[in-house]
């Protein structure tokens, strides 16, 4: 039995002309025990399809079961197993970090001693500041307070809706390390990111874009599907160089990448040439042109198009 | 239970650390109070008043038209003994009783000089004035009919009797009506400012998502707020005995259960409101909309029912101040038992009941 099954989902939202769908009919599986990622910008419908998972909302069609409970059927069963960490710092802000615990704790019929084992590694870092008010903490410790709350009650699948938005990079390389050994416990994860980078250290991911999936894979299988060259390049004068590219009509795209811009052609012939030829006759200097292997980004970007 | 339990000493917490809001929660009825106490004008129009006529001659007959004929007052009853008149004032049909002793007109032709004893109920003081100023005025209007050119003056001694409040006190209206007025804000506005707040900070989207019944979760919300409700029933009760020494004349525990009752009613409102209101903002309008100005206009505190226009004194009777108010002046002022206001309990009961269960069933357990 999939944990998670996701069936032709769609959801729209009243607009003022008319509607918006956020979720096209999507339709994907979670496995037992898995990290998996959902990966898509801002207004992709990440947490939408969140909040249907964790019955929050209706879709307007389709299927979904969590823990083989129907979303809309048996939403009181899958709000006995659940843990859920919206997106929005979702704690009583002036409640000490102990009280929102006891608290969330109690609600769920268990108890912190309970369940201190699961929630310990997380919650020693915070542990310091325990009768600190929720709303004083920075917003690393308010992210590991919630994923404290979401897990008090040991819940077999874990919601996580952007848990790393707004996180410093040391906070988010510690929390992912969490997921991990939560992971080892056997509690299924689903957790979204707008971060591509975030992607790798998921067991599986779906690429979401308005409202529509562009792929469900590994993040190994994601990168295998691009099949073209990337190249990478960079030069003195960055802007203007990547005018010139753009300019080209045997170029399929062109866009920064950090210090470089990635380029991919329309076909695979004398690309490298191509490209040192654009930089000869624009005199940019220190040209350097070379193949990268892709990363989700790359995908992300290439499957965008498509 | 311990979840509920949880709750209840969370809402708690939220309420003893908002300081700020506790002070005002706790000190508004002291102020209203006081700044109720300076009186409040009423216009008089068709008030309902009996007539107990003992002569039943010419004289009496006259004056009895000539005060019907007037815009102020509407006769509704012709009473037989003085029990009649205390019992009607007890039911609440009149407002003033005219009583005319035996021999009325004899005693004025042959010695110029009679009598008219004029009872109003003075619960609420000013009107009780106005009423008894104005019968005054036409009694010795039709004196002044009687007096030929030239002859010895006859003159009619309006003799004027308050039940209830003989003092006249202003506090003895508007206690109850601070009463009614502070509970439904504090129950109603605060309860459904707590709710929203849950969804606007997005902790309702957790609370959801737990095990909680719904309505286990709106029961605990509201009992912070029955207790800081308490605190201000009992304020606003020993500021009036001790301070504006109006008394409590009727039995004590009786007047706290019906305010118990009426707090309940209006932590119902506030949840009701809760349910619609998106934002802390709306919420607090919508309170000030529907439950402040009501409170203020259609419980007879401050504007009499009788002188509003039909609509109107329909539309009252769906506010639920309205029927505490009275209650409370029954039980706190006139003095009476729990038979004089068993009909205006049961109005409350059912407006709570049916408020209540309307709310839970349109609570959301979902978010939209």
């Amino acid at each position: 039995m999939k944990t998670v099954t996701i069936e032709h989902i769609v959801k729209t939202y009243p607009a003022e002309h008319g509607t918006v769908e956020a979720l096209k009919g999507i339709s994907f599986e979670i496995d037992q025990g898995e990290v998996f990622g959902l990966i898509g910008p801002d207004g992709a419908g990440k947490t939408s399809l969140f909040r249907i998972l964790t019955t929050l909302l209706l879709a307007n069609s389709g299927n979904a079961t969590v823990n083989g409970f129907d979303v809309v059927k048996d939403y009181k069963s899958i709000r006995n197993c659940i843990g859920y960490m919206p997106g929005k710092f979702s704690l009583y802000q002036d409640l000490s970090v102990q009280e929102n615990l006891e608290f969330f704790a109690t609600i769920f019929n268990t108890s912190i001693r309970q369940n201190y084992g699961l929630i310990k590694e997380i919650y020693e870092q915070i542990e310091p500041f325990k009768t600190r008010k929720a709303g004083q903490l920075s917003g690393g410790m308010k992210q590991k307070l919630a994923l404290c709350c979401a897990l008090i009650h040991k819940p077999t699948v874990l919601f996580l809706d952007e848990p790393t938005t707004g996180v410093d990079a040391v906070s988010r390389r510690e929390f992912w390390e969490m997921l991990h050994r939560l992971k080892v416990q056997g509690i299924t994860i689903l957790v979204s990111t707008p971060y591509m980078d975030e992607a790798s250290l998921c067991d599986r991911v779906a690429l979401i874009q308005k409202g529509g999936l562009l792929s469900v894979n590994t993040p190994k299988g994601i990168i295998s599907e691009f099949k073209k060259t990337l190249w990478s390049v960079s030069a003195d004068d960055m802007f203007g160089f990547m005018k010139a590219i753009k300019k080209d009509p045997g170029v399929e795209s062109c866009y920064p990448f950090g210090q470089v811009h990635h380029v991919v052609f329309k076909t695979e012939e004398n690309s490298e040439a191509w490209l040192q030829q654009i930089a000869v006759q624009n005199n940019y200097n220190k040209a350097a042109i070379k193949v990268i292997e892709p990363n989700i980004e790359d995908c992300f970007m290439a499957l965008m198009q498509d | 239970m311990k979840q509920f339990l949880i709750f209840v000493k969370k809402e708690w917490l939220h309420i003893w650390r908002d300081r700020r809001t506790l002070f005002i929660l706790v000190f508004m009825p002291i102020i209203q109070i006081i700044l109720y106490g300076f009186a409040l004008t009423n216009e008089v129009k068709n008030a309902k008043i009996a007539v107990f006529d003992q002569s039943r001659d010419e004289a009496t007959r006259a004056i009895s038209t000539k005060i019907a004929a007037s815009q102020y007052f509407n006769i509704v009853k012709n009473l037989y003994s003085y029990q009649d008149i205390e019992a009607t004032f007890r039911k609440g049909q009149i407002r003033m009783a005219v009583v005319f002793p035996q021999g009325f007109r004899y005693d004025l032709l042959h010695s110029n000089h009679a009598q008219i004893q004029l009872i109003a109920d003075a619960t609420d003081p000013n009107t009780a004035n106005t009423l008894t100023n104005y019968a005054s005025a036409i009694i010795n209007d039709y004196q002044q009919t009687l007096r030929p050119t030239g002859s010895l003056p006859y003159t009619i001694n309006t003799q004027v009797r308050m039940l209830y409040n003989p003092e006249l006190k202003g506090a003895y209206n508007f206690v109850p009506g601070v009463m009614a007025l502070v509970l439904m804000l504090v129950c109603a506005m605060m309860t459904s400012i707590a709710i929203v707040k849950e969804k606007e900070m997005g902790t309702m989207e957790v609370i959801l998502v737990s095990p909680l019944k719904p309505f286990r979760i709106i029961i605990a919300k509201t009992i912070p707020y029955l207790l800081v409700s308490m605190v201000n029933i009992a304020s606003i009760l020993l500021l009036s005995v001790y301070a504006l020494r109006v008394p409590i004349a009727g039995n004590l525990g009786l007047l706290i259960a019906e305010s118990v009752l009426f707090t309940i009613t209006s932590l119902s409102v506030g949840i009701l409101i809760s349910n619609t209101a998106k934002t802390q903002q709306m919420a607090m309008f919508t309170s000030m909309m529907s439950l402040f100005l009501p409170t203020l206009l259609f419980s007879g505190f401050m504007f009499p029912i009788e002188n509003m226009p039909v609509p109107l004194q329909v539309i009252s009777n769906a506010v639920p101040a309205k029927w505490y108010f009275i209650i409370v002046k029954d039980v706190m002022i006139k003095g009476l038992g729990f038979t004089a206001v068993w009909r205006e309990t049961l109005i409350l009961i059912a407006m709570t009941a049916a408020l209540l269960g309307f709310s839970i069933y349109k609570f959301k357990i979902r978010l939209a």
